[in-house]
């Protein structure tokens, strides 16, 4: 097929054009890194009553004391060779921890994202259906109290009820029972991973310490979903073609799904794009609350503690995941909408 | 034909607004035999959209039919359930709508929108169906049919994209087919060969039709029986030739009067009885310029190619002499928009040469012409009155914003005369000067956008389709006062149009363009009488005529 070769050409050609904007949020967040308060020497020595000689000792075995655009240089140089540096923090590879923690966080924003979808697309065309009636305004209050309850606090609500006073749910604490054995790892999401292995148990444990993070997350984002997909339903059903589409007799279902939804779904493929790029960085509350082991609450200790390193490492990760979801989403667009050529 | 079609009996439709009940429909009585031909006339907000609509039970959700009732094949059919209408809907009656690229869903191709409509009352493979699909492309006539039933309405031109819609109307055979505006939009040779389709398989498979228009001469040239409706209620029923010549309802004698015709002049449009008062002070013959005075405007060899693609416009040169009218005509894609652009300077030309009054002005880039003197000597009046207005704008400032700019004029008692004055010499209201666009009607928007173009005194006036979104009472009050100002102003008028009836009265001489060359020009009258070349022979043949001679039924 032509024309699925060239969408593969404009894609590359796409990505590349975006390179330039991920070099400078590079040298932007290692200089930003640089003026922020706060002097990692001083945080990494021995103690409070640190001498200063020590802590000069630190700062040479870091390269602090080179010249500031000489450090740029050494970075670029580093990161270019693929080397992100070393945490302060965990004494790891920065590279290493991303990559251990990348996928945890993936995982339950592509959970979170996919409940939230299911919830609001549908919730979004029966509100449109029936404008201004009582399921359309049920719709708008469940949306308003989700954007309404910030993410901490439903999550803790969602503890409170379903592992404290049902006990439905298991501990909140982290991705698996700290006791039970990991499946081998080949894609790091263990829902995955624990089918490969075919541990249904280690599956069930997983999605069940899984679904209340997500759950928490998605009721965040199911507001701006379900509110476009009404809007861009309530345009697609009152355009021409539904008319002609109801004019010529087809099933309502059919005038519904096949001709007013498809060409609804258009404009919420995109915004599903920028809040999956969204979640997946800014969920650090829902991390910190179920002790989720994800990137971003990674970033946030490290950033308290002045650790350079894993810090600019995450920026560069959440801004590469930006461009890729940015990609897939034209792609994806280009596909549903034969009008669109991406380039 | 003893017992009728479909038969209205005093319907009454009714919308809900936000400023309460508006009643759209008011009463209409009328039928249809099996096989019969109708023409549903009127202008904008007659009601004619709203009968059709109401008749195939398609208004929009604030619509509704408060009484009266409507008889398709002797059964009541406004009270009848949603699921059994469904089974009407397309196997007993389709419609054909105005603007029939939006009407079909751009993401589904072609070929399957129409064996939708095919599976919808008949239970069948989709092999079955697709193939039934592809017999109906080539009984609508479109070219390599197998092709196109993959393609997607937007890689279809608009013609094309009608087709599609007969098909799909066509496609269970109906007794009754609604065609709203079938050809709005389209050119006037598309509209001939799309109108004669039409009619052509409405005569051969017996299905009754109508066709909602605003065109006269549409109407006449292809029904039988024509019924005039004026805000609601029908206002005359006749046929075509009686209509025409003997109309007895004063709304209708208006409207015939209003429809330019192969020999209407400006001061015809307006019905006997109503005449007088603009054309009052008669306006002494333009003085001969003394020789050697250069052309007000002289325009040679002009390009335009956008990039890569084949040129838009191609060896162009014409001339206008002060307080000329030229016509420039073609269908869509002839390059003549593109040519009065780039003659209005919004545009570069790729070659060529432009010179006003004797000044080169081609060479002025289109984004620096803005603070070129002959800026406001050449001014332009856009197509449509909605869109070429600033919403945030009044009257006032839209017709005080180019004298701001251009007329050097700063705010103050000077700048309110002015704009006065320019108001009353188009005939808009001064109470109207504080409204915004949103707050006018059509014909009072377009007024604003003459009183903006002549208000700093132009020499040439570009006017692009001026008239093309009005009713054509109000085009006819527009086009009389288009001819009024350039008299009194001895204005140049470059006039691009598409309808050959408006280009005949309005200009001396006209330019035909096809593919971005000029094919044909001349003195208006006799161009169009005896057209030298084929394609303009076909352009004039294209336009529907309402003379007795020319009244030819198709059916």
């Amino acid at each position: 097929m032509p024309a699925l070769g060239a969408t593969v050409i404009r894609a590359g050609r796409r990505f590349l054009s975006s390179l330039p904007a991920l070099f400078g949020v590079l040298v932007f967040t290692f200089l930003l890194m640089r003026v922020l308060p706060g002097d990692p020497a001083v945080f990494f020595a021995s103690g409070p009553n640190a001498g200063k000689e020590e802590i000069e000792i630190i700062r040479k075995q870091m390269g602090l004391n080179k010249p500031v655009p000489e450090q740029l240089m050494l970075y670029l140089y580093d990161v270019g060779s693929g080397n992100l540096g070393r945490s302060m923090m965990t004494g790891q590879l920065v590279t290493k921890d991303l990559r251990e923690r990348l996928p945890a966080s993936l995982e339950l924003t592509f959970t979170a994202l996919l409940i939230a979808l299911v919830t609001a697309v549908p919730l979004g065309v029966l509100a449109a259906l029936r404008p201004g009636s009582i399921i359309d305004h049920g719709v708008r209050f469940f949306c308003a109290l989700g954007v309404c309850v910030p993410t901490f606090v439903s999550g803790l609500l969602l503890i409170y009820v379903f592992y404290y006073l049902l006990g439905l749910a298991p501990d909140p604490t982290g991705r698996v029972d700290i006791f039970a054995s990991l499946p081998p790892r080949r894609t790091g999401f263990l829902l995955i991973d624990f089918l490969f292995a075919g541990d249904f148990d280690g599956w069930w444990a997983a999605f069940r310490q899984l679904i209340l993070p997500a759950l928490s997350m998605a009721l965040f984002v199911v507001a701006p979903l379900a509110r476009i997909t009404r809007a861009s339903m309530l345009v697609s059903l009152g355009s021409d073609f539904v008319r002609t589409a109801r004019s010529v007799g087809l099933p309502w279902w059919r005038v519904v799904v096949t001709y007013a939804l498809r060409n609804a779904i258009l404009p919420v493929i995109t915004i599903a794009g920028i809040v999956f790029s969204t979640m997946l960085g800014a969920n650090v509350l829902v991390e910190k609350v179920f002790s989720w082991p994800g990137v971003a609450s990674y970033a946030l200790d490290a950033l308290l503690s002045s650790d350079y390193a894993p810090v600019q490492g995450f920026v560069l990760l959440m801004a590469t995941v930006f461009v890729i979801v940015n990609l897939l989403v034209d792609i994806l667009y280009g596909i549903a909408d034969p009008r669109v050529t991406i380039g | 034909m003893t017992q009728s079609l479909l038969a209205l009996n005093d319907l009454h439709v009714t919308f809900s607004t936000r400023r309460g009940l508006v009643e759209a429909v008011r009463g209409v009585t009328l039928s249809l035999g099996e096989g019969e031909m109708l023409g549903l006339v009127g202008e904008s907000g007659s009601g004619k959209s709203v009968t059709g609509f109401a008749i195939t039970r398609l208004l929009d959700a604030a619509g509704r039919v408060t009484a009266g009732d409507i008889r398709f094949r002797g059964q009541e059919i406004t009270r009848i359930s949603a699921g059994d209408f469904r089974h009407l809907h397309g196997a007993a009656m389709a419609m054909i709508f105005q603007n029939p690229r939006a009407a079909l869903n751009p993401i589904r191709a072609v070929g399957d929108q129409i064996a939708d409509a095919i599976t919808a009352h008949k239970r069948m493979p989709r092999d079955q169906a697709r193939a039934q699909a592809l017999e109906l492309l080539r009984a609508v006539q479109i070219r390599d049919a197998e092709k196109r039933m993959a393609a997607y309405p937007h890689e279809l031109s608009g013609g094309m994209c009608q087709r599609v819609m007969i098909a799909m109307a066509i496609s269970c055979n109906p007794a009754l087919l609604i065609a709203d505006e079938p050809t709005t939009g389209l050119d006037v040779t598309t509209q001939k060969v799309v109108m004669d389709l039409l009619t052509g398989i409405a005569a051969e498979r017996g299905m009754a039709t109508i066709l909602i228009t605003h065109d006269l001469g549409l109407a006449a040239r292809y029904c039988r029986r024509v019924v005039v409706m004026e805000q609601g209620r029908l206002v005359e029923e006749a046929e075509p030739k009686t209509l025409f010549h003997a109309p007895q309802h004063p709304y209708t004698k208006r409207l015939v009067a209003a429809s330019p015709t192969a020999s209407s002049r400006i001061a015809d449009l307006v019905p006997e009885e109503e005449r007088g008062r603009q054309f009052a002070a008669p306006v002494a013959p333009r003085p001969q310029p003394a020789p050697g005075t250069p052309p007000l405007l002289e325009v040679q060899k002009l390009a335009k190619r956008f990039d890569q693609g084949a040129a838009a416009v191609a060896d162009f040169s014409m001339t206008i002499s002060a307080g000329e009218s030229v016509g420039l005509v073609g269908e869509s894609g002839s390059g003549k928009s593109t040519t009065s652009r780039i003659i209005c300077r919004l545009i570069d030309p790729s070659e060529g040469e432009i010179a006003f009054e004797g000044q080169s002005i081609g060479h002025i880039p289109a984004r620096d012409f803005h603070r070129s003197l002959f800026r406001k000597d050449i001014q332009i009046v856009f197509q449509d009155p909605n869109d070429s207005l600033n919403p945030r704008f009044t009257a006032f400032d839209c017709i005080a914003h180019p004298l701001l700019r251009l007329g050097g004029m700063r705010p103050g008692d000077a700048l309110r005369q002015r704009v006065e004055e320019c108001a009353q010499r188009v005939g808009l209201g001064i109470e109207l000067l504080t409204r915004f666009p949103h707050q006018l009607s059509g014909g009072q928007k377009a007024r604003i956008g003459i009183a903006r173009a002549i208000a700093c005194r132009p020499r040439l006036l570009v006017l692009d389709e001026p008239t093309a979104a009005l009713d054509v009472s109000v085009q006819a009050v527009v086009l009389q006062l288009l001819d009024r100002l350039r008299r009194e102003d001895d204005l140049a008028f470059l006039f691009v149009s598409h309808d050959l009836n408006v280009v005949r009265m309005m200009c001396d001489r006209t330019i035909v363009l096809q593919n971005g060359r000029i094919v044909e020009q001349g003195e208006s009258r006799t161009m169009f009488d005896n057209p030298k070349t084929a394609y303009t022979r076909e352009l004039v043949d294209a336009v529907p005529h309402i003379e007795p001679g020319l009244a030819a039924f198709a059916t």
